[in-house]
């Protein structure tokens, strides 16, 4: 044993304004790097959460293509239903693995760790914004892996396109964890988790445009995909993917959205979830 | 100075008052325990004091910072372990360690000396590196004190640290707990529902239905209930118990074999006996009070009827707070 003072000499500075700004930095780091930690280490999770996409790859893609043939090719043109489908089945990737690591949480609740958190001497908002980092970038190494399937597919990809697409999965990314991580605060427990992914998530990517192109719906269900943020995930990837041709963008008043501009929606709503994260999380005792 | 001052503190839950206007002061370097059957109001106090719980009314200082107002301060101060596990099971012990160091800020060049420290202290350094799952329960309760001190606290709190572990897993964490307190001058706060464990304080306070019923040194306490009794056998029965009536002036009893004594301090009065006395003393024996008789006593029931199925309080107690329900 050393005999270093112990008290508040150590460790607790008169806090400055950067000091406490520094130490909450540090806080983002290793909450992150828990969460990363975790990732590597839970092989099982890699590999379910891979087989899933590409079993709706395989058996959608290739059974709506045979008993539908005539009527996709009339939609699609000359690309195959498959090849429509992946950019979808990436953002599922992305959205299932963002949201689970949220959900985390209540797991940490159940298991205790969520206790060593709050009672650290680090701002909630501090612990939100690591968990969501952390989140996203789990998320986004589950997508970045499926784009292994490119060249199989025919879909060809650059560096550059590569770089605009983990771009687009982080930030697609960010926002669905930091929904995740509202809902997760005020949880109660697992079966509630269960209630969640049949009512919102899933209808999430079901009206995302992750199977089907958003054009031609019925009215009621053309506002609803354009309140899904999912959507604004899966239009520029299959831009980026498979050309403005399959995605020329959600029509917004008469306006198809571009790029830069599905961007700045995500980051508007993942603004709002992380605000209304943190302030969900600092009003639990 | 008081590491802990608290003074007037309430906290209800809707209809439930959990604490109701307790005070009392732990001194620095102290080892203070709380006593108390389940449900009495242990854990919520230890909960206002560590900051989890906001106090409905009254204040709480911990080593000289309010509980309500400066919290980050307070937490920067106070380690916890907690009465169940709050480890990460997924990651290894040293992760879980370095995990803590960051979030208490650390200072970086220290960081991996600091964590073997403490990681030998409790005996797990060559299991740093094992995943915490497959911990037993108490190396687990042993690698949460390690963490509870790796920031240098000044207090450190322990809710029923020991509960649900072996006999002498229980004896294992208390040395080192009480190996800590000496070689840091740490200020102890702890719980426990086990009599035995709450001989190891300076002071207990015993707590029932949310008050504090009695505040005293252990011995003190026990000496509320009545006095010690001390069984002599000598060479010489009849000759010791006539000097020890003439000296003393007490009424000693005897049997067969031995010498009955009631006496008021009977650790202090078996090594003047022995060597006041004109005969030679073959064997001593004290009966003390319990401070489960001094519970039962303060409050008419026994501590132990309370207890109940454990699991099930857990449970009651997970809700309470764990979920951040009030």
């Amino acid at each position: 044993m050393t005999t270093a003072a112990y008290g508040p000499a150590a460790g607790l500075p008169t806090r400055s304004r950067w000091a406490g700004l520094r130490a909450n930095a540090g806080g983002v780091y290793i909450v992150w790097y828990r969460e990363v930690l975790r990732y590597r280490r839970d092989r099982a999770r890699l590999i379910s959460s891979l087989g899933q996409p590409l079993l709706f790859l395989v058996v959608f893609g290739s059974g709506l293509t045979a008993s539908l043939g005539a009527g996709l090719t009339r939609e699609l043109g000359d690309v195959s239903y498959v090849r429509f489908l992946f950019p979808g089945i990436v953002a599922m990737a992305v959205l299932f693995t963002a949201v689970f690591s949220a959900i985390s949480i209540v797991w940490d609740r159940e298991f205790g760790f969520l206790r060593e958190v709050l009672v650290a001497p680090l701002s909630r908002a501090a612990v939100v914004l690591g968990k969501a980092l952390g989140g996203s970038t789990v998320a986004m190494c589950q997508g970045a892996i499926l784009l292994i399937l490119a060249p199989i597919l025919g879909v060809s990809l650059d560096p550059l396109l590569v770089l605009k697409l983990l771009g687009l999965m982080f930030l697609t990314a960010f926002a669905l964890t930091s929904m995740g991580i509202l809902i997760a605060a005020r949880l109660q427990s697992m079966e509630a988790f269960q209630m969640i992914m049949n009512f919102l998530i899933m209808p999430m990517f079901f009206l995302s445009g992750a199977f089907f192109p958003l054009r031609g719906l019925p009215a009621w269900m053309s506002v609803i995909t354009r309140l899904d943020p999912v959507a604004y995930g899966v239009d520029p990837m299959r831009r980026l993917l498979l050309g403005a041709n399959l995605a020329p963008g959600i029509k917004i008043a008469n306006h198809h959205l571009g790029t830069v501009e599905d961007a700045l929606i995500l980051a508007a709503f993942a603004a709002l979830m992380m605000a209304l994260a943190v302030w969900a999380f600092e009003a639990q005792e | 100075m008081s590491s802990i001052e608290v003074i007037d503190l309430t906290k209800r839950f809707g209809p439930l008052t959990a604490v109701d206007s307790i005070s009392f002061q732990v001194e620095d370097s102290e080892v203070f325990g709380f006593l108390g059957p389940n449900g009495a109001g242990k854990t919520t106090t230890i909960n206002v004091l560590c900051t989890l719980m906001r106090p409905t009314a009254g204040s709480a200082k911990v080593a000289g910072y309010d509980v309500a107002s400066q919290r980050n301060a307070v937490r920067q101060s106070i380690g916890l372990v907690f009465q169940d596990p709050s480890l990460d099971d997924h990651l290894t012990a040293y992760e879980n360690l370095q995990f803590h160091a960051h979030v208490y800020n650390v200072p970086g060049n220290e960081r991996a000396q600091r964590i073997e420290e403490v990681l030998r202290v409790v005996e797990l350094w060559d299991r740093r590196d094992a995943v915490v799952r497959t911990f037993s329960g108490g190396m687990k309760r042993r690698l949460e004190i390690a963490r509870g001190i790796l920031h240098h606290p000044r207090v450190l709190f322990l809710d029923e640290p020991t509960l649900g572990l072996d006999p002498q897993t229980r004896e294992h964490v208390w040395e080192y707990v009480l190996e800590l307190q000496r070689a840091h001058e740490i200020t102890i706060f702890m719980t426990t529902h086990y009599m035995d464990e709450a001989e190891h304080c300076d002071r207990i306070a015993i707590i029932d239905q949310g008050k504090i019923v009695a505040l005293d040194t252990p011995d003190a306490l026990k000496r509320m209930v009545g006095v010690d009794i001390v069984t002599l056998r000598t060479e010489d029965d009849e000759q010791a118990a006539r000097e020890i009536r003439e000296r003393y002036g007490l009424e000693p009893q005897r049997d067969d074999t031995r010498i009955r004594l009631e006496v008021e301090a009977g650790a202090e009065f078996i090594p003047r006996v022995v060597s006041e006395l004109g005969v030679t003393v073959k064997s001593v024996d004290l009966h003390r009070p319990t401070l489960d008789d001094v519970f039962l006593k303060l409050t008419g029931r026994a501590i132990r009827e309370e207890e109940g199925d454990p699991s099930a309080w857990m449970r009651l107690h997970g809700r309470l707070w764990g979920r951040g329900r009030r």
